[in-house]
Order: C-alpha cells, then structure tokens, then sequence
C-alpha cells in the first residue's frame, strides 16, 4: 500500500471521527442539562435486555448449518456454557470453560 | 485514593474474559498491521483512538481498496452504527457522571457495553470509577495486544485459533444473567429472534442496522406489556 503519511492520518481520521460519532450521538442529541425524553427512558431501560441476544447472533454471524461442520462446535460449546453456568453460577468458570472446549472442538475434533 | 482502589479492584476480576479475548484480537490486529508494512505508530495510533476491533480490521480492508475518505467514513458508520443502541442504553447511568463522562462514551465497546450495562456497582464503591475501571482496563487489553502482535509479528507460533470464543462466551454468561433476573423474557426474545431473522435475509455483511430497526420497532409496538413486565 503506497500512502504518504496525510493520507493516513485522514484515512484513519475519518474513521476514528465516524466511531466516536456512533458511540457519542445520543449524548450529543441529550446533554446534561436537557430533559431525557420518555421514550428514551423506556428505551435506555429495554434495549440491554435486547442488545446482548443481537451481540450473540452477531459473533455467530459466520456459521452455516449447511457446510461442514454445520456450526457444531459452536453449538455443542453454548450448549456446555449454558449448563455449566445455570449449575456452578460461576462467570468465569463458564466462560473460561467454553472458550477452552471450543479451540479443542475447532483444532482437534472438527478440523 | 481508598475509593479508586476499591472500584479497580471490583472491576477488574468482571474485565478478565475480555482480557483473554482482546489480547487475542489485538494481537491478531497487530500481526496484520504489521504484514501490511504499518509501523508501530499507525498500530498504537488506531488501537487508541479507533479502538473498535472489527471496524479496525474493515480499515486494513479499506486501505487495500483504494483512497476514499468519504467511503470510509460512510462505512464506519454502518459497521458501527450499533453503538448507537450502547449510547441510548447508557443515557441515564452515565448522566452527572462529570468529568470522566468523555472518555466513557469514547471507550463503548461491544464488550465494555455489555460489562457496564449488565453488573451491578458494588456498595461503597462510586460508579463512576467503577465504570471508568472497567473501560480503561479493557483499553489497556487492547492496545497491549495489537503491540504485542506489532512487535512480535510473524513470531508468534502459538495456536490460537478459537480462542477469540472468549468473547462469544461472555455475552452468552451475560445473556444468561439477564435472562435469570428478570421474569419478562420478551426482550432478550426480541433481540434474538430480530438478529436471526436479518442475518436470514440480508445476509452476514449487512445485516445488524436491519436487526437495529427491527428491535426499534417490536420493543415500540410492545411498549405496554414490556413497561409492565419491567416492574414486576
């Protein structure tokens, strides 16, 4: 890649600019000294409750039923994470838990 | 000094799956960058300031591209238009929070979101820096892990394919959580079932600003039992 150095810095400025954007907008729209609106109340109330089952789908975005190994590893790894955390209620435990069962499906078992 | 401590200290142990999780990523960013020929300065420039994973992996992709600021920009606003959502969510928690209050918004990451917004501030412990901890801390992940794939590049033998699941796994844990703490299921119901539909039609790429729009409108049209439900 043949850029000079302010082509970088707008290149990697527009996207900084763009993130910051997306993370500041609704304080921007609703600063400290403006009233949140009721609606909004409701929304900032609701959506985590719904935000986390769409960052799930989201990592899982890739898999596919129909090619092997038909997102076995990532079901079978849920599926382990899932029950040890309702049994041990130990956060790490089930995370560190499914984490290391899923690079031994993926690195030994369906590869 | 004792209530800064005190809030670093319950903070930390909650960042440890993102540790794993970002080290990995980072390093992964930083094997990249630097089989692109980016010096370390452009590593560490991006990881501090641009400081969100995937977009920072669609920017490599960009540059190869071609020069195109206003595309680019465009684009990063679609891949992260999610955090829009992390924002509103935060709206009331982070309100009054003073000073540190830039900086919490600048560091919503996917991960850092779903930290912030799902545990509870430990008593004697000020909010505020316990959401500061746990935003700086997960920072601090990721710029370590893009240096140490910077620097060490190509080096790195060891396999870690897979273990980026970390990630994965902790929304899954979060997921649970919620969904054991509450007996109105209809929202964590909504996201999913929103997700799944929009990854069905419009495909892995463009599928998250349809799912946004979706939620928007269930949660808007199921408003009065989702109230009710929240209370009991």
């Amino acid at each position: 890649m043949n850029y000079s150095i302010i082509q970088l810095f707008i290149f990697f400025g527009v996207v900084v600019l763009g993130t910051v954007l997306t993370r500041a907008l609704p304080f921007l729209l609703f600063p400290e000294n403006k009233e949140i609106p009721n609606y909004m109340k409701y929304l900032a109330d609701i959506l985590p409750f719904t935000i986390i089952g769409m960052l799930v789908v989201y990592c899982l975005k890739n898999i596919s039923f129909t090619k092997t190994p038909y997102a076995l590893p990532e079901a079978i790894s849920i599926v382990v994470i899932i029950v040890l955390h309702i049994w041990k209620k130990n956060t790490l435990l089930s995370i560190g838990g499914g984490a290391l069962l899923y690079m031994v499906l993926v690195q030994y078992v369906f590869v | 000094m004792q209530t800064k401590k005190a809030a670093l200290l319950a903070a930390l142990p909650l960042t440890l799956p993102v540790f794993t999780g970002y080290l990995v990523l980072g390093t992964a960013y930083g094997i990249l960058m630097n089989s692109k020929g980016f010096s370390l300065f452009w590593i560490l420039l991006s990881s501090i300031f641009i400081y969100a994973g995937s977009m920072q992996f669609v920017t490599i992709a960009l540059l190869a591209a071609g020069f195109d600021p206003l595309g680019a920009f465009l684009m990063t606003l679609a891949v992260n238009a999610r955090h829009i959502f992390y924002g509103i969510s935060m709206l009331k928690q982070y309100r009054g929070i003073g000073r540190l209050k830039p900086y919490l918004i600048f560091s919503l990451t996917d991960e850092t979101f779903s930290i912030v917004c799902s545990a509870k501030v430990p008593e004697k412990v000020e909010p505020k820096w316990f959401y500061f901890f746990i935003s700086l801390l997960d920072h601090l992940y990721w710029i370590t892990g893009s240096l140490i794939g910077g620097i060490l590049g190509s080096m790195l033998h060891f396999n870690t394919k897979g273990m980026d699941f970390v990630l994965t796994a902790l929304f899954v844990v979060i997921l649970i959580n919620q969904w054991q703490q509450t007996t109105n299921h209809l929202p964590a119901i909504i996201g999913i079932v929103s997700a799944i539909a929009c990854r069905l039609i419009f495909g892995p790429s463009n599928f998250i600003i349809p799912a946004m729009l979706m939620i928007l409108f269930c949660v808007t049209v199921w408003k009065a039992p989702l109230e009710r439900g929240n209370k009991s």
